[in-house]
């Protein structure tokens, strides 16, 4: 039943495209593209690779900052809220066009790939820096008090009672951050680092055939985010208990 | 246990909830609090408890005076075990689990001790069969007889329970207020904050009627439920034991 609702649901979305496709009256010209397949694969496997590791960077940067932002210490807790709001408030092309420009050269890192990471993991890091407050502060008042009253410490009562239960909470928004963040890696094509958009770019700008450039792009994203959200999912079922 | 109690004042946002509280026994092995709501009877339980500090006066147990610093509350939370109205349980657990971690990490027993420790103790309770649950699959009584385990499982000098019954059925209260009994019977010392005034008056040695943030009445438990010697008990017990 569950199959025969699923393919209903991609029927009707097939269907939309199909008449829009139609109604284009545009014959697509794989042939053009095809002999700079290698860019696309090797742009692909970048793209895999930046987001993979801004990945690990972010979701560090985003840990860092909510246990910041829960701190007795005021000046790391303004710190915390400080970049939250710097990062969410601004535009992810003009932090990567200054932390590039000005900030990596100031500190003499000429690598664009690990500015590119380091960019990509500042930015992210601060939504999941919320994500993780939302879920840390979703645990109430009781947890604490009975984590303190047997005697655990702050950082045992993080490990053992708190993370385990904001994780869950946290899961499906941090599958959405993972995402985008995999999406956002598309930016980083303007310092030139040649990831899977700036292949599909470079190679439109040879053939003229934007089409047949950036449907692929498409599906290699898919190929890549939909593992993500299926992964989350099968990790919110593993952690499912009731309150 | 000796318990001295010294000028105890604690306020919260202003108001005044403990108002120079003062107490000195010797020897007693269970003093039960009772009163109103919002006559501080919690208040002065988390205070033992070492979850709070007072905002001057004393409390000095078995000799020791408290000292309100961070690092020896944690000692004394570690020394005695307490017992909340609800939710004490940690959800992600399992009626083990939440017995055996702070075995583990807060008292550094090994795995394999705690557990035997801790399956020793459900067995008590009767719940052995339960021992693989997690709090959601456990009545409200199954609860906070699990809590009660793991508050004696590491051999507390002092048992503090705040209305452990009352967010119970009665059938269910029964059942903790039996695991309560058997523990006395045992020889634990305990202090009780109660609204079961035919158990409190059976179990207690001692008693003191809290109002208004002060002890009105204090004295053998005998005495102050069946002759109270203050006008502001008497209408009070008169009221609470009409029905």
């Amino acid at each position: 039943m569950r199959v025969a609702n699923a393919a209903l649901a991609l029927l009707g979305v097939s269907l939309i495209f199909y008449f829009s496709f139609q109604h284009l009256a545009y014959h697509l010209r794989w042939s053009a593209i095809y002999p700079y397949r290698q860019i696309f694969i090797e742009g692909w496997f970048t793209t895999i690779g930046l987001s993979a590791a801004a990945l690990v960077c972010s979701t560090l940067a985003g840990l860092c900052s909510a246990l910041a932002q829960g701190s007795r210490f005021l000046p790391l807790r303004y710190l915390g809220k400080i970049y939250v709001e710097l990062v969410r408030g601004t535009p992810l092309l003009v932090q990567i066009l200054i932390l590039f420009y000005v900030v990596a050269d100031a500190f003499g890192v000429k690598n664009r790939y690990l500015v590119g990471v380091l960019t990509l993991s500042f930015f992210s890091g601060a939504y999941i820096s919320e994500i993780i407050r939302a879920g840390i502060e979703s645990i109430g008042r009781s947890q604490w008090d009975s984590a303190k009253a047997i005697g655990l410490t702050r950082a045992q009562t993080y490990r053992y009672v708190i993370f385990p239960q904001a994780l869950r909470q946290t899961l499906p928004p941090l599958a959405g951050q993972f995402v985008s963040l995999v999406k956002d890696s598309s930016l980083l094509s303007i310092i030139g680092i040649q990831e899977f958009t700036l292949s599909a770019q470079m190679t439109n700008a040879r053939t003229y055939s934007t089409l047949e450039c950036y449907l692929p792009l498409a599906l290699g994203y898919l190929i890549l985010t939909l593992p993500i959200s299926l992964w989350t999912r099968t990790l919110e079922k593993r952690h499912k208990f009731e309150t | 246990m000796n318990l001295r109690l010294r000028q105890i004042v604690k306020r919260f946002d202003g108001h005044l909830v403990l108002d120079h509280v003062s107490l000195s026994l010797d020897g007693v092995r269970s003093l039960v609090l009772v009163g109103p709501s919002g006559g501080g009877k919690s208040t002065l339980l988390r205070i033992l408890g070492g979850l709070e500090h007072p905002d001057s006066g004393e409390v000095e147990l078995n000799g020791q005076r408290l000292a309100f610093t961070e690092e020896s509350l944690q000692q004394h939370r570690r020394s005695v075990g307490t017992v909340f109205q609800a939710f004490n349980l940690f959800p992600h657990l399992t009626a083990l689990q939440n017995i055996t971690l702070p075995l583990e990490k807060v008292h550094g027993r090994a795995p394999a001790q705690a557990e035997e420790t801790a399956r020793q103790l459900l067995a008590r309770f009767q719940l052995e069969s339960h021992a693989h649950k997690r709090p959601a699959e456990l009545s409200g009584g199954q609860r906070q007889r699990i809590a009660i385990a793991r508050a004696v499982s590491s051999k507390p000098k002092l048992l503090l329970l705040d209305e452990p019954t009352s967010a119970l059925d009665p059938e269910m209260t029964a059942e903790v207020l039996d695991a309560i009994l058997e523990l006395r019977q045992e020889g634990l010392d305990f202090v009780l904050v109660t609204h079961e005034m035919g158990f409190a008056r059976r179990v207690a040695d001692q008693a003191a009627f809290l109002a208004d943030g002060r002890i009105v009445e204090a004295g053998p438990a005998a005495q102050l439920f069946g002759a109270p010697a203050t006008p502001q008990t008497r209408a009070f017990l008169d009221k609470v034991l009409k029905y």
